[in-house]
């Protein structure tokens, strides 16, 4: 019995997360980029602030949902949810949602440390058993990808934002200790700034 | 603005009521209290329906969707308001609008217990999280409350939840009534 790639790299987390997601911005084309509370948010900022960035410091579990609405809302942009796997576990139900509204401008990232890097780097469950990929393939998410080098960054960047949605991607990335980069925290200045940006008034 | 009402068809007065607003997507784990609601979702080529997996979802999807400029609410049952207490806070700390739609269980002659806990704890534990409670008893009068709530939502930045109440949607009973 052969085993299945996606299982063969659990434990092959070694990419840097601040390198990967700074050289992965750099070619987004235009993508509104909805981070996750916590590491993924400190990522965005570390590599340059953006107003299309919709910054979070709570509401785990809610990255997904709040790029799938905005997805629906815009769907001339792209829309790419960028999260750990513990955030995006928490949620993990909302991948059937996306697998059934099928927005083609909505892509995932998962940043998948395998750990709770944020509270004391407690061991994940995607550690052990759990297969992001299959999980998404399983809700009805049929475009996924993994990546373990930073060398392919250019796919992962096509894959998330020219190839078409709604797809997920996990990136095996290492637990890391980086430097603190903390975007503004008023959520309603974090919100008003990137309906801005977007062109959105806020009394909509 | 009141919404007039078509006898006592409080789905209908709740659809026209989201329409003269805008509000085009609904969001919801189905109740049988909102069956012919959501029916009428359903068969509007104006308006989204989106089935969760679990209330809070609805939540983060709402705050999305509003951020990109189209208005949408959420629509549950009693129980689920417990499902979604943390991520209640997102769209409040965001200053967005939230707008909820909650059929009640638990209240008015219920005859099942296991639904009595959340559906009596359904109103306080909104407002501790800061959500202005709209409860309705009489089917002519959800238009208007529903209309209410949804002014106070997205033009006042809040959050606010219709709750309809169980003497309106009616007592399942399952034959032990």
């Amino acid at each position: 019995m052969t085993t299945p790639p996606e299982i063969a790299v659990r434990g092959s987390n070694k990419i840097s997360r601040r390198a990967l997601v700074a050289e992965l911005l750099q070619r987004r084309a235009g993508a509104l980029i909805v981070p996750g509370l916590g590491s993924a948010t400190w990522d965005c900022f570390a590599a340059g602030d953006s107003p299309e960035y919709l910054y979070s410091w709570g509401g785990m579990g809610l990255a997904v949902p709040t790029a799938l609405g905005l997805a629906l809302a815009q769907p001339k942009r792209r829309v790419l949810a960028l999260t750990g796997d513990g955030e995006i576990m928490m949620g993990i139900g909302s991948l059937a949602v996306v697998a059934d509204q099928a927005p083609e401008n909505l892509a995932i990232l998962v940043l998948d440390n395998e750990s709770f890097g944020e509270t004391g780097r407690q061991i994940g469950l995607t550690s052990h058993k759990t297969d992001l990929l299959a999980v998404a393939r399983g809700f009805g998410i049929g475009n996924t990808l993994l990546t373990t080098t930073q060398a392919d960054v250019a796919i992962l960047a096509d894959f998330l934002f020219h190839k078409p949605g709604p797809s997920l991607a996990v990136a095996k990335i290492a637990l890391s200790e980086d430097p603190w980069a903390l975007p503004e925290k008023d959520g309603a200045a974090i919100a008003r700034r990137f309906q801005g940006a977007i062109g959105v008034a806020s009394s909509n | 603005m009141t919404t007039p009402t078509r006898q006592g068809d409080w789905s209908a007065d709740v659809l026209d009521a989201m329409t003269a607003r805008r509000i085009s997507a609904v969001c919801t784990i189905p109740d049988g209290g909102l069956t012919r609601l959501l029916n009428l979702v359903k068969v509007d080529n104006t308006m989204r329906l989106v089935t969760l997996t679990t209330e809070e979802e609805g939540i983060g999807i709402v705050t999305g969707l509003w951020l990109g400029g189209t208005r949408a609410m959420v629509a549950m049952q009693s129980s689920g308001v417990g499902n979604c207490i943390n991520a209640i806070g997102y769209p409040s700390t965001l200053r967005a609008p939230l707008l909820m739609l909650v059929t009640m269980r638990g209240q008015w002659g219920e005859f099942n217990p296991w639904q009595v806990p959340m559906g009596q704890a359904t109103r306080p534990v909104l407002e501790s999280m800061g959500v202005r409670c709209f409860p309705v008893d009489a089917a002519a009068e959800v238009g208007e409350t529903f209309a209410a709530a949804a002014d106070m939502a997205f033009n006042g930045h809040q959050s606010t939840a219709v709750l309809i109440g169980q003497r309106i949607v009616g007592a399942k009973g399952f034959g032990q009534q």
